[in-house]
């Protein structure tokens, strides 16, 4: 093992080379090891993992800022990031260290009090790597290391106190077009990751690597290959290049010891480039944790042509139903539908669809499978143009929705009023290129007045609660608080906001550097309780502004560069 | 090819500089990595007529560019060790073209980067519509009938220009190097 004052002077003489690593000045912090058990129950003050717990809330049980004084809540520090494009990061958080990524799978720890800054990981990227999805989702915390998954589908093992590598592995080929921006799912001493690159001809998997060794530990494609059921679901050769990329962190239930994932849509986009249902795209994969078996699944909308994503994983949720209260999977879909499913050892149930926001694709959905029937007129094709709505964007892209267990609410960032015209052209495939085999765009659904709006759902009933709506989309990841409080900002209008839970009324406003597009995050230090977000404008929220810009003929400018906000009550 | 764990291993005990330069090195000596250079010919990178030689009428009137890479005509190498070595080429009608466009051209015939210099993606598009190029990442637009200008989208600065002239049947010859150094935001 290489020493610490080694590896900085390498750094300093060949910056370009290598994983550049800047230990802190001074002494290294106590750290507390992140073990099965914290990530089970994590202390109240910490946020250990994407979305906090297992279950994909999102929710922070800290209520010391609550709806009666968050109207004082202002900015501790901030941090620059130095690093335009998409800041999608949550700030993730133990005994007072941040941890945040940036664009670069970049990885800076930082004193949650103070904002100095620990440790910076800059890993070396290849030359000649492309990245259409510039951006990242953050880390993974297991024992005293983080975990990072890289732009050019590497696997890192960081030490928690330096910055250190402590191993790495290439987890697919970049040049093939295979990326990875999520953040990896530490879950059992594994770490789970998924891979990205629909739109170049992948075959996407899901992976677990041991957390000591790094070694591969299993390895599940979701496109099944020769002699797997649901193979004969894509015809010929097409399963080699079929896409359905895992863009978000799987959720995790460990009464049952299975983990849960999204997955992209097919490529190429239209469905015609390959008959037949294509699983397990646009589905939910119920894995065994231990050996990646595939226990169960729900195939939301079959052979997909709109470019509908579902890649939240679903939320695990206690819903009632007929007076019963049952185990279920919810998932707000990028075809705008609030997907209940129920979940047990060895199947995924369909509960029920609610549509969120307006669709004409769909003209019906199976009552007992959840299988929905298409409107041809509406499902674009080789050399058939199609106008549909919601957009390829979909209702809902990948900014995390909430669920608060107090008010029982389901809160999801959605975008109303946005349509595309698609029609698929035919395309060779070749290594390394983009394979979409479409051309299209975006319309406005006519007498539209506004596209954002933050939801608000009773899961029990199915009905909205309230909404709020926003002149311009909304890309915002949400956060919910036990202060009866919703976080959220991702609008062009570069405000970060926070609503009362309960009516949505606004109560705070803040706003910032960029557009927030950063999954936002509550943690607590000495008794002080702090709201935490990246701001930071690029990716798809901004191709998404871009296109709407074109499609209403608006001109809207929103900066760029990364910056870390830290707000905290008045003393 | 090298596996990255026992690259990593290497760096971290005494290899660091040495990986570098390796890299370095090899982009100076592997002709198939160079960057074109005056006097070379141009392929067709991919299709039926992969590897063959481009000439001007092959590049067909304001339609969808021609992805090459440029040969050494010595060596016979062509240049496709790397992917920042393609060259896209156009042909428009030489008084519709930007007077410098015009002087970097042949027959009409344009030459420019296949990569975006916002993130580094392959220009895989064209518009019928518009006549640009047109990135499939972040849909930057880019004018080649204007020295690949900047029309909308994120990127930050236009595609560097390949100056181009024609030998005696029409073979497509590079008149110098790219104008600029092919470079994106890597790191933003």
């Amino acid at each position: 093992m290489v020493d610490r004052q080694a590896v900085l002077r390498w750094t300093v003489a060949l910056p370009m080379f290598g994983a550049a690593v800047v230990p802190a000045i001074g002494q290294e912090r106590a750290y507390r090891a992140v073990t099965q058990e914290r990530l089970l129950a994590p202390e109240p003050e910490n946020w250990l993992m994407y979305r906090r717990t297992y279950d994909g809330w999102g929710y922070s049980p800290l209520d010391g800022i609550d709806t009666s004084n968050v109207a004082s809540l202002a900015p501790v520090w901030t941090f620059s990031t130095s690093i335009n494009e998409g800041h999608q990061a949550p700030p993730i958080v133990n005994d007072g260290t941040i941890f945040i990524t940036t664009p670069g799978s970049r990885v800076l720890a930082l004193d949650a009090r103070t904002g100095e800054l620990l440790w910076r990981f800059v890993p070396e990227l290849p030359e000649d790597l492309q990245q259409m999805h510039p951006t990242n989702r953050g880390v993974a915390l297991w024992g005293d290391r983080v975990y990072v998954a890289t732009v050019d589908a590497r696997l890192f093992a960081l030490d928690a106190r330096t910055g250190r590598v402590v191993w790495e592995t290439a987890v697919e080929n970049y040049a093939r077009g295979y990326y990875m921006t999520l953040a990896p799912l530490a879950v059992e001493g594994k770490v789970l990751v998924g891979v990205s690159g629909g739109e170049w001809g992948i075959r996407g998997f899901i992976a677990a690597y041991d957390a000591d060794s790094g070694d591969e530990l299993w390895k599940t494609y979701t496109i099944p290959g020769p002699g797997e059921p649901g193979h004969d679901t894509w015809p010929g050769d097409t399963w080699l290049t079929g896409g359905v990329s895992v863009w978000v962190t799987g959720t995790y239930d460990p009464d049952l010891r299975l983990t849960y994932w999204g997955t992209g849509n097919g490529g190429p986009w239209m469905g015609d480039a390959r008959p037949g249902d294509n699983l397990y795209s646009t589905s939910v994969l119920a894995l065994d944790v231990d050996t990646g078996a595939i226990r169960a699944h729900h195939q939301y909308h079959w052979n997909d042509s709109w470019d509908w994503d579902e890649v939240d994983p679903p939320m695990l949720i206690d819903v009632e139903r007929g007076g019963s209260t049952r185990k279920a999977l919810v998932h707000p879909g990028r075809n705008a539908y609030i997907w209940v499913l129920e979940r047990s050892a060895d199947s995924i149930g369909f509960l029920d669809a609610t549509k969120f926001v307006y669709q004409d694709v769909f003209t019906s959905i199976d009552p007992e499978t959840g299988r929905p029937e298409y409107d041809p007129a509406k499902t674009p094709g080789t050399g058939e143009r199609a106008v549909f709505c919601p957009s390829w964007s979909g209702a809902k892209n990948w900014p995390p929705a909430a669920y608060h267990p107090g008010t029982k609410l389901l809160y999801i960032p959605a975008n109303e009023n946005t349509c595309s015209h698609l029609e698929g052209v035919e395309e060779e495939y070749r290594p390394g290129r983009t394979f979409m085999g479409m051309e299209g765009g975006f319309v406005s659904r006519e007498g539209a007045d506004h596209y954002g709006e933050l939801q608000a759902w009773n899961l029990d009933t199915r009905e909205k609660v309230w909404t709020v709506e926003f002149e311009r989309k909304l890309w915002g990841p949400v956060l919910t608080t036990a202060g009866g409080l919703v976080f959220v900002g991702g609008t062009s209008d570069r405000y970060f906001r926070a609503f009362d839970a309960a009516t949505g009324e606004l109560l705070w406003r803040q706003r910032t550097n960029s557009g927030v597009t950063g999954v936002p995050t509550s943690f607590e230090v000495d008794g002080v309780q702090y709201i935490a977000v990246q701001s930071g404008w690029g990716v798809d929220a901004q191709r998404g502004t871009n296109h709407l810009d074109g499609a209403i003929g608006t001109r809207t400018y929103v900066p760029q560069g990364g910056v870390l906000w830290v707000f905290a009550l008045p003393d | 090819m090298q596996n990255r764990r026992t690259v990593l291993k290497s760096a971290l005990g005494l290899g660091l500089t040495v990986r570098g330069l390796n890299v370095l090195h090899a982009q100076e000596d592997d002709p198939r990595r160079v960057r074109p250079r005056e006097g070379d010919r141009f392929v067709f990178a991919f299709g039926p007529r992969q590897g063959e030689t481009i000439r001007v009428d092959d590049v067909p009137m304001v339609s969808e560019q021609v992805i090459s890479y440029a040969m050494d005509p010595a060596s016979g190498a062509v240049r496709d060790g790397s992917r920042l070595n393609q060259v896209l080429l156009l042909r428009f009608d030489p008084d519709s073209l930007a007077p410098e466009t015009r002087a970097a051209s042949v027959d009409g015939v344009v030459a420019y980067s296949g990569i975006c210099p916002h993130t580094g993606c392959d220009i895989e598009d064209w518009s019928e519509e518009t006549e640009f190029l047109v990135c499939s990442c972040h849909d930057s637009e880019f004018d080649p009938r204007d020295g690949a200008e900047v029309i909308s989208g994120p990127a930050p600065r236009r595609l560097p220009s390949l100056p181009l002239r024609a030998e005696g049947d029409g073979v497509l010859v590079a008149a110098g190097g790219f104008s600029a150094t092919i470079r994106f935001e890597r790191e933003f």
